[in-house]
């Protein structure tokens, strides 16, 4: 349209120095590769530590055995603990996991930038920063104290609740990766809106939303402070749902806070015991996040 | 909702429909001749204003859309084209700071009357957009979608039903052995004549193009294009596009937009070779935009 004035007559451009620039990018390079190097080996060394003490105690025993009520012998496993673990977390994930992800749902598709979704959004950002141990005590506070007994679902619950947030998130997260055209194609198929949100936008994000899911479990698998007065801790093994030793009807055995117990004790073998499981929730997370990645690195062509 | 009753299926062609040659753009196409004022509307639009959140993007838009015509929509970027076209099926509802006004009637009612039930007003009036956009299914669920949402209908039917829509596409022979892979598994202009499958196997009457060759290459336009004239008899088609031999190639009315305003509206013959406005001249002769 109109043309390009031409540059007034001035010096001509001097060069900046290149060496200098070099010099910048190396130095910016190995500070970031010393930053890589120590964070990786100091995670390498816990974990070495936790491979090499934990698997000694890894026998039959461990896997079949329950905790050992006198602490002076040295038979007993940790069978009781993963089990009271793998229910209370089974737990969580079946309260957190539904109303989170209706939650994100919300946050992603309906709510948008409204102030009510605003709000909630905050909200979940603040419980995410809440200390465990508060969760803890929460729990305890509405269903351990009015029902005057611990219990495996206090435990269930406090969990959720720290789970509640990150799946919520991680769901919007996730949902608003999901291109506005393909929302569009749907509603213009003459599709209703929830028939669009569950068939194609989630099923677009599937992959991502299982992988969403699965971290909110990982995040509270390895958590010791929300069952400190919740599900406490039991040489027992569960043994249903109510009655005193059901999931709803007292204490419930469980890993981390055996491992918090029996690390503190001056006998080897249920220090040997402690690293066992704490070889244990490790082995489960890792394998938790591989399998979810194995199964649904397919679904993102979806 | 759903409950809508299946029209009578005496309007489907069976399936082997041949697919004739690539069409030569005849001058007895050509609308110029027609009388404008005598063929049906298929839409037509009185009065129409647009707003994104307080600012205004269409001003007053008049125009009459004719049954079974294709309808360019052309004009420079930020104009207004696919705005306009987007109030046609109410699809800009689905952001909260975007409000019409005015009229379009369509079947004898206002399209932006809250009384208007959106999927149905969907169903009849499809839409196909700039970026291919096939659901996360298979090729035969995404043709399937709109069949299943809208119709009662038995397997053999719904197969017979999404074969024809896919040779009408002109995309059969391409993927008949492909109907239970991912629709995006596809190539670009596969996937979009895939979302043209998808939107006429619903049996609307009308097609929404916004600018569906924009993203995908020569050959594959050329495709869409043929396709586009193959459609016209079946359906009535408004297509907004940046590039004006394709206007001036498939359609029988052009639209020139300006600034959210409709500058011209007529015959293509006419846009194309003596407009009347100042502004249509400069942007169709490429001095602007």
């Amino acid at each position: 349209m109109s043309a390009v004035a031409p540059l007034p007559e001035q010096a001509p451009l001097r060069h900046r120095s290149v060496a200098s620039r070099k010099a910048a990018d190396l130095v910016v390079k190995v500070l970031s590769w010393i930053g890589a190097l120590f964070g990786m080996s100091v995670m390498a060394l816990v974990l070495y530590e936790v491979v090499i003490r934990g698997i000694k105690a890894w026998n039959w025993a461990f896997f079949t055995q329950p905790t050992p009520q006198d602490f002076m012998s040295t038979s007993g496993g940790m069978a009781n603990a993963i089990v009271g673990t793998l229910i209370i977390t089974a737990g969580a994930a079946l309260i957190a996991i539904p109303i989170g992800f209706l939650a994100g749902v919300y946050l992603a598709e309906y709510g948008r930038n409204g102030r009510t979704a605003t709000g909630i959004r905050m909200v979940a950002n603040v419980v995410m920063g809440v200390p465990s141990i508060i969760v803890g005590v929460f729990a305890f506070a509405i269903l351990v104290k009015p029902l005057q007994h611990y219990s495996g679902f206090a435990g269930s619950v406090a969990l959720a609740f720290l789970m509640l947030p990150v799946m919520a998130r991680t769901t919007e997260d996730i949902l608003n990766l999901v291109p506005n055209e393909l929302r569009e194609s749907g509603l213009a198929m003459g599709a209703p809106r929830w028939r669009v949100t569950l068939r194609v936008v989630c099923k677009a994000a599937r992959g991502g939303l299982i992988t969403g899911a699965t971290l909110a479990v990982v995040r509270v698998a390895g958590e010791t402070a929300p069952l400190l007065f919740t599900a406490l801790s039991s040489p027992y093994w569960i043994t249903g749902l109510f009655g005193p030793g059901g999931y709803f009807g007292g204490p419930v055995s469980n890993l981390t806070k055996t491992i918090f117990d029996f690390a503190g004790q001056p006998y080897p073998h249920l220090q040997a015991l402690a690293w066992g499981g704490a070889l244990f929730i490790i082995v489960f997370v890792l394998g938790l996040n591989i399998l979810v990645r194995l199964l649904f690195q397919r679904g993102k062509e979806w | 909702m759903v409950g809508t009753k299946v029209d009578e299926p005496t309007q489907i062609q069976g399936p082997g429909t041949v697919i004739p040659p690539r069409l030569e753009v005849a001058e007895d196409r050509r609308a110029g001749d027609e009388d404008f004022a005598s063929l049906p509307n298929e839409i037509s639009v009185h009065g129409l204003d647009f707003f994104y959140g307080k600012e205004q993007a269409l001003f007053g838009n008049d125009i009459e859309i004719k049954k079974n015509r294709v309808t360019a929509v052309i004009g420079p970027s930020g104009c207004g084209k696919s705005t306009h076209l987007r109030a046609y099926n109410r699809i800009f509802n689905l952001y909260r700071d975007q409000r019409a006004s005015g009229e379009i009637m369509f079947d004898g009612t206002n399209v932006l009357s809250s009384q208007t039930d959106l999927l149905d007003l969907r169903r009849r009036i499809g839409m196909i957009f700039q970026k291919p956009s096939p659901f996360p299914m298979t090729v035969f669920d995404n043709v399937a979608y709109g069949l299943r949402q809208h119709y009662r209908l038995g397997r053999a039917e719904l197969s017979m039903r999404v074969e024809d829509a896919l040779k009408r596409s002109a995309i059969w022979d391409e993927v008949k052995h492909k109907l239970n892979e991912p629709g995006n598994a596809l190539s670009g202009g596969q996937q979009q004549r895939l979302c043209i499958a998808r939107a006429i196997a619903a049996q609307p009457d009308v097609l929404l193009m916004d600018e569906p060759c924009s993203a995908i290459d020569p050959v594959a336009t050329a495709k869409i294009e043929e396709l586009i004239l193959e459609l016209k008899d079946k359906y009535t088609i408004v297509l907004v596009t940046h590039n004006m031999q394709q206007a001036a190639r498939v359609s029988d009315y052009t639209a020139f937009f300006f600034q959210g305003r409709i500058v011209e509206f007529g015959p293509t013959t006419n846009i194309f070779s003596c407009p009347t406005e100042k502004q249509t001249e400069e942007y169709i002769t490429g001095r602007f935009g």
